[in-house]
């Protein structure tokens, strides 16, 4: 079912946690809401689930408006960082607690709780831990009756603030994989809120970048990362180098060097920021090319098929001290044939560059 | 202090032996030095109340325990002291929450008065609530033409025992209060529980063993509550008097081993409610899961 948020605006105090955000969050998708701390995507969780009351603003789930609907007759299901598992109560009545407390006309019998708390306990894999109390389990089967709990009342959506948020690296892969797997499985619409830029382009169907409490981007991970609306997505996604400089036609200039740009809508010249990820700059051995930006090879780092090749460009940019640094990643052969060494002056030719004008990063 | 002797390999031995390598060190040291100090502090003083109460015979002591007027107090003392730890436990809790869940102007200052009836003379809070609650009194003047008569009735000691345990209950709520996550109401509320169901299931059961050690502790300081009590009581025989007023009345005439022996009888008393109300306590945590 699918949720859609029209022009919501809250603030706390003189704080705007989110300004105008218009988003429609496709049916049965998986949707991660992406960025960094402070920028809005847990209010925005919370206010979809009904626990936080915007101040402006619609709320529709399933075609209904539900923005003065209590979070109670919501009908989502809630997953917290931290579990917020009732620490009273065996993993089995955890699972119950939702058809426990239901109205006497709508509350299954009791063999029908037992058995559906059951099938929920065998989808994540946690049946023969039933008996057991929070206290005795891992974070990340915590996470999981969690999720199970929030199943159990057969929301209409699923809303996870940072589900893997309070777990080690290892467990929180493991349980990204699974967490896909389920929803693959279960086909509910889903939206999850993380500020691991990884994880949410692994796991979700549509990426949701915000910042400052405005939707900076919305797409696939792929569309995402590949052509990223803002400077600020190209920041936050992916590792990238960034060039400050002056569009003059046809060409970016950085300090001494110049960069053809390629893109051709820039009416006047001006200050402007570019983008390049790190496969997609080259690195010309020569010296004296009249093309690219001046540098020298600071460290090689050879793991694996790829190389990363680190440098510090040789004209510092005038507002800095400091040299402006730059990775590059090619293919292992390519690196061994230019035979570079560290401390090696070359230029870096961008293959492919992304220019923003008149805007910061 | 003996050593155990040598467990049998695979016999499962009741207490864990000592001489294992434990984590936290000083067992032994602990152990002796915990019970030497109840011994100084509390078994020896209150032995001593039952070695000084057998002198008696047992019919001796029966009669005097078992007067009429004697047994009136005792209904007065534990009733009164029951149901004044009792609305304790329950508007303490709410005056918990309060403080713990919403900020309001004047917070830390209330935080503060919660403490009064600890500091506060006890003979000075009796005064002041006799005075408050006589029928010339800022409230007794209006409770009055009402029919209701607080000071020098058992009313007016259920208020003074109420004044002086509340800050027993509020204190030990408290802590667990703040432990609380909020974030256990809101999931409890989008799983479509009423508030009355998460106070119910969700809340109450984390707080209740915190709120029965509360309700012990008030109980216990009613019980043994003397200086607040006598001014409001008035101390009409077989209505008003509380056992602690008899075991001094005895005490001023001279008579130690009627004192002592009615002591005895609230010693007794006294002892079964609290370890009542421990086992009480010991069973709800268990069943939170906070033992396991």
């Amino acid at each position: 079912m699918s949720i859609q948020v029209e022009h919501i605006h809250k603030t706390f105090g003189s704080f705007v946690a989110l300004d105008a955000v218009s988003l429609d969050f496709p049916s049965g998708a998986l949707t991660a809401l992406l960025g960094p701390s402070g920028c809005g995507k847990t209010t925005l969780l919370r206010v979809i689930a009904g626990l936080e009351r915007a101040d402006s603003g619609r709320v529709v789930l399933a075609g209904e408006d539900a923005s003065d609907t209590h979070v109670r007759q919501r009908r989502v299901g809630f997953v917290f960082q931290h579990y917020a598992l009732f620490r009273h109560m065996t993993v089995f009545e955890n699972v119950a607690f939702g058809l426990r407390v239901k109205p006497r006309r709508e509350r299954p019998h009791e063999a029908e709780i037992r058995a559906r708390v059951m099938r929920l306990l065998e989808l994540v894999q946690l049946a023969p831990l039933a008996d057991r109390f929070p206290s005795q389990l891992s974070g990340g089967q915590r996470q999981r009756i969690a999720l199970a709990r929030a199943l159990a009342v057969e929301p209409k959506v699923l809303l996870l603030d940072e589900p893997f948020g309070a777990l080690d690296a290892q467990v929180r892969k493991e349980l990204r994989r699974w967490l896909r797997r389920l929803h693959d499985e279960l086909h509910i619409t889903s939206v999850f809120v993380t500020h691991d830029q990884e994880e949410a382009l692994e796991v979700a169907d549509q990426v949701v970048l915000m910042n400052r409490g405005r939707v900076e981007q919305q797409g696939t991970p792929i569309e995402v990362y590949e052509q990223p609306a803002t400077p600020f997505v190209y920041g936050f996604l992916g590792a990238v180098n960034t060039f400050h400089g002056r569009i003059e036609g046809a060409h970016l200039r950085v300090g001494a060097a110049t960069l053809a740009h390629g893109q051709d809508q820039f009416a006047l010249d001006g200050e402007a920021v570019a983008f390049a990820r790190p496969h997609e700059l080259m690195i010309v051995t020569d010296p004296d090319h009249a093309d690219g930006i001046a540098a020298s090879v600071v460290r090689i780092l050879s793991f694996g098929a790829s190389t990363r090749v680190e440098l510090d460009s040789l004209t510092p940019e005038p507002d800095s001290a400091l040299p402006v640094h730059y990775e590059v990643i090619l293919p292992r052969e390519q690196i061994q044939a230019l035979k570079l060494v560290e401390g090696q002056r070359v230029r870096l030719v961008p293959t492919r560059i992304r220019v923003f004008q008149g805007q910061a990063a | 202090m003996t050593h155990p002797m040598p467990v049998p390999f695979g016999a499962a031995p009741r207490f864990a032996p000592i001489r294992q390598t434990r984590v936290l060190p000083g067992f032994p040291l602990a152990l002796g030095y915990t019970l030497v100090y109840l011994s100084l502090m509390v078994l020896i003083p209150l032995s001593a109340v039952f070695i000084k109460s057998a002198s008696l015979s047992w019919p001796e002591f029966w009669a005097i325990v078992s007067n009429p007027r004697v047994v009136a107090t005792y209904r007065l003392s534990f009733g009164a002291a029951l149901l004044a730890a009792a609305i304790n436990a329950v508007f303490g809790l709410m005056l918990a929450w309060a403080l713990v869940r919403y900020e309001f102007p004047g917070k830390k200052l209330i935080d503060a008065l919660v403490d009064l009836p600890f500091a506060l003379p006890t003979a000075v809070a009796g005064i002041a609530l006799t005075a408050l609650y006589a029928g010339n009194g800022w409230i007794g003047s209006l409770l009055e033409p009402l029919g209701i008569k607080v000071a020098f009735t058992p009313l007016g000691v259920l208020v003074a025992l109420v004044f002086i345990g509340l800050p027993f209950v509020v204190r030990t709520v408290q802590p667990i209060l703040e432990d609380l996550e909020t974030e256990l109401e809101e999931a409890a509320a989008s799983l479509g529980a009423s508030r009355r169901q998460t106070f119910t299931r969700v809340l109450l059961p984390v707080l209740l063993p915190a709120l029965l050690t509360g309700f012990a502790l008030a109980f216990a300081r009613a019980v043994g509550e003397y200086g607040s009590v006598i001014f409001i009581a008035g101390n009409i025989p077989m209505v008003s008097e509380i056992t602690p007023l008899i075991i001094i009345t005895k005490l001023e005439q001279y008579d130690y081993v009627g004192a002592t022996a009615v002591a005895v009888v609230m010693l007794i008393f006294s002892f079964i409610m609290l370890l009542a109300i421990n086992l009480l306590q010991a069973w709800s945590a268990k069943r939170t899961g906070r033992n396991r």
